[in-house]
């Protein structure tokens, strides 16, 4: 997967959670929680959904990693690379 | 419908023992993820404390009273849309002790506006408390008790301890003397928008979610007790009802923590370090109700949705639990609560302590049931006068009914104090294959509780079997 193909994933991911998220003033490198109204329950639906559909497996220590978009980009690009 | 256990499967990818709200949503969520899910319930109907019954053609709620806003986004996204839509609000939010009477819609503009004009407390302090509440994580520090955070912002006010720990008391069993992270994370959720309930009732819910169950190829068993769970060469192979083994890669109890570690699994699976923590686990306290018929073609006034009531000079922890309180709660269930089902009911909640009711004799036992009920109708008629006239149905239930429908440890009604939490999540560690989802740590307990640590339970399970 691009990086692109990647953000376009979260993006996905996010618009199943809340269909009324807004993302045409995101800023990447912001937290996604702050921007988008996300709680903590949230961000456990990216991480099943990424199980779910890329059967990652991303342990609960690494939650903080997907923070922003830029990181969830940077951390799960060498795990997408050959998906 | 819920097939007959005898036409189970040898084997599913896996188990869920016991349908409380916790068991529903884990089941929902794991055959989401494309699992096989067996559900086990020993009771003749889904829901666990989220139940109801019927008499003389009224229908009694157990646990419908008002869960926060967060239920909303919750069901709309672990279980389905109609769900959600039947999610409605309660404005009518009664207080009446000998410090004060007030109504509130029990949200933080209300409770800030209350808090200062009436209660007198600047604008600022309300403000930092609710920062500090709002800002509270269920992984932080836990040395400081509610009674602490209180005195810390409103020091010697009883009153306003009493504002805002009264109703969290009755909403999840904890005490002052709790973390203050118990009592913030719970009352900030409601403070977010106010009360809400299900309209239709218990039973339209459950009925609601058993279809979603169906539909998402969950097979579920009542009257299927199981009698232990199958652990084998330190991994959990699956369980046994009536003498049938059913085999399942992992097994997710919701029989209660206590339950699950000393009456389903062999103490020998666990470490000794891990048993003696959780031999600490103390169970939270049960609860008692009056249960008030309204005979039909009656009408009552419309007195509030939920009235919090006592009579006691100040608010008390022990005074909640002792078994001649004089502090309840009053559900009252208008018409609306049941579109088409043209019926009032009132439901008086306490609290009570399981210790105090198994101790008496079959006749003190009645006696007591007999004038806690005459005390419920008394304090009713202060709000509804002539209500005692008009009731055509009344009957209680003590801890020892609690306990007799859910098989609960000490018939606790909302499950383990605060080291519970760290026990169940940690169990799967301790016997690969065995998880447990249900009211531990008092944040996770109450309808939305429940359900939320269902999905999180889901996650663990889910990540377990798709690594094996």
């Amino acid at each position: 997967m691009t990086n692109d193909e990647i953000k376009d994933l979260i993006l996905e991911i996010i618009e199943d959670i809340d269909d009324e998220a807004d993302f045409d003033n995101l800023n990447p490198d912001e937290p996604l929680r702050d921007q988008l109204d996300l709680d903590s329950m949230d961000f456990l639906d990216i991480v099943m959904e990424l199980r779910k559909r890329h059967q990652l497996q991303i342990p609960e220590e690494d939650y903080p990693q997907l923070a922003t978009l830029n990181s969830c980009v940077n951390y799960l690009e060498p795990l997408l690379k050959n998906a | 419908m819920p097939v007959p256990f005898s036409q189970t499967k040898d084997h599913y990818d896996l188990i869920v023992i016991g349908s409380g709200l916790g068991g529903l949503t884990s089941a929902n969520r794991l055959a989401y993820c494309g699992h096989k899910v067996l559900l086990l319930e020993h009771h003749h109907r889904l829901g666990g404390l989220a139940t109801w019954f019927k008499r003389n053609g009224h229908i009694f709620d157990i646990s419908l009273h008002g869960f926060p806003y967060g239920m909303v986004k919750t069901c709309k996204k672990y279980w389905n849309r109609e769900i959600m839509g039947s999610i409605v609000q309660l404005k009518n939010i009664v207080f009446d002790n000998p410090q004060f009477t007030l109504k509130t819609t029990f949200d933080k503009n209300d409770f800030t506006n209350i808090l200062n004009t009436t209660f007198k407390i600047p604008l600022q302090t309300v403000h930092d408390f609710f920062t500090t509440v709002a800002g509270m994580n269920f992984y932080d520090d836990q040395s400081m008790t509610t009674r602490e955070l209180f005195e810390q912002f409103f020091p010697g006010r009883t009153d306003v301890h009493r504002l805002l720990m009264e109703p969290i008391t009755y909403a999840n069993g904890s005490t002052l003397d709790d973390p203050a992270i118990t009592y913030g994370i719970v009352f900030s959720n409601f403070m977010n928008r106010g009360v809400f309930t299900f309209e239709g009732g218990t039973d339209k819910l459950i009925q609601m979610m058993s279809d979603e169950l169906e539909k998402n190829g969950v097979t579920i068993c009542t009257k299927s007790k199981v009698d232990r769970i199958v652990v084998e060469k330190g991994k959990v192979r699956g369980v046994e009802v009536n003498g049938k083994v059913i085999t399942a890669k992992a097994v997710v109890s919701n029989s209660g923590i206590t339950n699950t570690i000393h009456n389903l699994t062999d103490r020998n699976c666990f470490s000794d370090e891990f048993l003696s923590r959780a031999d600490a686990i103390r169970v939270n306290n049960s609860s008692c109700q009056v249960y008030m018929g309204i005979r039909d073609g009656e009408r009552i006034a419309d007195v509030g949705d939920l009235l919090f009531t006592s009579t006691a000079p100040e608010f008390d922890s022990a005074e909640l639990l002792d078994i001649h309180t004089r502090s309840k709660t009053f559900s009252v269930y208008y018409p609306k609560t049941r579109p088409g089902h043209d019926r009032y009911t009132i439901v008086a909640s306490m609290n009570g302590r399981y210790d105090d009711w198994t101790r008496l004799t079959d006749e003190e036992y009645q006696h007591e049931k007999e004038e806690m009920t005459a005390r419920a109708i008394a304090d009713l008629e202060r709000y509804i006068p002539g209500v005692r006239e008009k009731i055509d149905w009344l009957e209680a239930a003590t801890p020892r009914t609690f306990n007799r429908y859910t098989l609960h440890t000490h018939g606790t009604s909302f499950g383990t104090k605060f080291e519970g939490l760290d026990i169940s999540r940690t169990i799967f560690k301790e016997v690969p294959g065995l998880f447990h989802v249900g009211s531990v740590g008092i944040i996770m307990s109450g309808w939305l509780g429940a359900i939320n640590y269902g999905v999180i339970v889901a996650n663990d399970v889910d990540g377990y079997i798709r690594s094996i």
